[in-house]
């Protein structure tokens, strides 16, 4: 993974002397910054589309970034770029787009499916008509972390913070429309435009975590640290908390990882995230029938079925 | 006039004349039939998101097949056949959500760039093209025995789904009903998970792992459109996919810059959007026309 003729890093134990490595060249330096960014508004934003059941928009949005991403390659501006456009322009296509409603759920999906593999296919265009650049669409789909320029992270910082600064104004209501939509609506609170905001930033945070993850992986950055987290506390404020806190930790192993390792971060990154799914699945096992006797005069609460039946 | 005739007689000779040409169509006629059938099903059992799972699956166990030195198709097949039967195995139990399946078929997705670069760092035979082949297809890098093999494959599945059709549709349509008569609609529903998964590897052999689920859904969802009757439906969605495939590889050999999984899903996505669009503004003409409004309501 690593640049021509730079000595190959390996571990040497000593937690200190690896870290101080790891900072060693500028490149990876960059790729920690763009790293942190982008676990924190993935992370973010991630949160409320869990919520909010959304997570195949998350999906559909970044697979269509990857066209995206290899035009812009193709015309030579960066694909970071591309990603922003493509992703945002597709949030606001979902939005707009009546909701196919009437013909049914099952025809909904087949145009889904169709299209996804259309925008992928276009993708596949572009990166056949950029010769040479075979390599570059594995790092397309499957992230990267090399060459993240100065410039880049600056304009991530910038789209970051223009998405939090968003999320600020709008969590709460948000949170309100996304629990509960139909009493939101009758308090005034304006659902459908919180929804297309919603969206669009959704095709910010989904453009911000092709960067690190590629277009395929974004679940790792955008599903896996809020679903962790929503398993192991409800409260809104520490589980939104410990969603940026998962998403940093994750994104800073891997890129640790595909430094000291020859595999790539997507695998890395995909990884981790993925081990501490499937550890609070155990952990919140384990809550669940600790408390059990407790619970079972309650077993009306919303809450609990939901994670009895899992 | 007749020149010109005799230049685009020419070209045809010439263009199925190319050996590699043949072997994309012999396979890819094949495969788009089992794809469209296959597709009718899916749509018809809304488990289209079953067919994009395994398109991740399918990259993965080829790319696993490759890294450790095995035939791709091998990994493939075993891949795609196994999570199918395992996701059977699976549906009584309710539909996962979506932040789990996504989840594990994400992580799955990451281990197959995993074996990707295992694949591409340690095998000296290795070329950097074999992860993009196996996500976007090379139909017409096929030899002439994996295209026979491919379309043997694909006639096997068409029989097989042939031989379930009756009781597939039953249970497709109304599976409680269907138990009561005493039709197996569990094993059908397995038996089903199982073909998908090999049809899903088949696709991507002519499509590609990523390009799998259009040519599987857009053919069956345009024939969902165009008929309410099945065997016609199923009829129409084989034949569409076959159409769409021989465009497509028509449209690639002419325009080489445009590579022929692009070409196929092109073709594809344009006849279901076309056919939508029709249906639409048939519908709503007959909507607003009060002659028909039986019809109306039936849609």
């Amino acid at each position: 993974m690593l640049v021509a003729g730079a000595a190959s890093p390996s571990l040497t134990g000593n937690l200190v002397e690896d870290v101080r490595q790891l900072f060693v060249y500028p490149f990876m330096v960059n790729a920690f910054r763009a790293g942190t960014i982008v676990a924190v508004l993935a992370g973010v934003i991630g949160w409320f589309m869990v919520l909010r059941k959304q997570s195949f928009a998350g999906h559909t949005l970044a697979v269509v970034g990857f066209p995206g991403a290899a035009g812009a390659t193709l015309l030579g501006i960066g694909a970071l770029y591309g990603y922003f456009t493509f992703c945002v322009a597709a949030a606001v296509g979902i939005a707009l787009l009546p909701s196919a409603r009437g013909r049914g759920f099952s025809e909904e999906n087949a145009i889904t499916g169709t299209i996804g593999a259309f925008f992928l296919a276009c993708g596949f265009l572009f990166i056949s008509l950029y010769k040479g650049f075979l390599d570059g669409v594995n790092s397309l789909l499957f992230g990267s972390f090399l060459g993240i320029t100065n410039q880049q992270v600056v304009v991530l910082a910038v789209v970051a913070a223009v998405g939090l600064g968003a999320m600020a104004l709008m969590g709460r209501p948000l949170l309100f429309a996304s629990i509960d939509a139909d009493v939101a609506q009758a308090r005034s609170v304006p659902v459908r435009a919180l929804g297309v905001a919603f969206l669009i930033l959704l095709g910010l945070a989904a453009a911000e975590a092709s960067q690190i993850t590629g277009s395929l992986l974004v679940f790792a950055l955008l599903v896996m640290p809020p679903a962790t987290a929503q398993r192991l506390t409800t409260r809104p404020a520490s589980s939104l908390a410990l969603t940026v806190g998962i998403g940093l930790l994750v994104t800073w192993l891997g890129l640790a990882a595909a430094y000291y390792s020859p595999y790539p971060i997507g695998f890395w990154v995909t990884t981790f995230a993925f081990a501490a799914y499937l550890l609070s699945h155990l952990a919140g096992a384990g809550l669940v029938r600790r408390r059990a006797p407790v619970v079972a005069p309650s077993v009306g609460r919303a809450d609990v079925p939901s994670r009895v039946d899992r | 006039m007749t020149a010109e005739l005799l230049a685009i007689q020419g070209g045809l000779v010439g263009m199925f004349g190319q050996p590699f040409m043949q072997n994309a169509l012999v396979a890819g006629t094949c495969i788009a039939a089992a794809s469209g059938l296959v597709g009718y099903f899916l749509v018809l059992r809304s488990q289209v998101f079953t067919a994009d799972a395994l398109s991740h699956v399918a990259f993965t166990g080829a790319l696993a097949a490759l890294a450790f030195g095995i035939d791709l198709r091998l990994g493939l097949f075993v891949a795609t056949v196994g999570v199918g039967l395992f996701m059977g195995t699976l549906e009584p139990r309710g539909r996962a959500d979506d932040v789990v399946v996504g989840s594990v078929f994400a992580w799955v997705l990451g281990l197959g760039a995993l074996f990707l670069t295992i694949y591409s760092t340690s095998r000296s035979t290795g070329n950097g093209t074999a992860g993009v082949n196996v996500l976007f297809g090379s139909i017409f890098g096929l030899s002439r025995s994996q295209a026979w093999t491919a379309a043997a494959v694909a006639v096997g599945i068409v029989v097989v789904v042939g031989i379930v059709a009756r009781p597939l549709l039953f249970s497709s349509i109304d599976a409680d009903v269907a138990d009561a008569r005493g039709v197996p609609v569990r094993l059908i529903g397995f038996i089903f998970l199982g073909v998908v998964g090999a049809c899903a590897a088949e696709a991507t052999q002519a499509v590609g792992a990523l390009l799998l689920l259009g040519l599987l859904a857009a053919p069956a969802g345009a024939a969902h459109r165009l008929t309410g009757r099945p065997v016609v439906a199923m009829v129409l969605a084989s034949a569409l996919a076959i159409g769409e495939l021989w465009a497509g590889l028509v449209l690639s050999y002419w325009v080489p810059s445009m590579p022929p999984s692009f070409a196929i899903l092109a073709v594809a996505t344009a006849v279901f959007l076309g056919v939508l669009i029709v249906t639409q503004v048939r519908g709503r003409a007959q909507a607003e026309s009060p002659v028909v409004p039986v019809e109306a309501a039936r849609r």
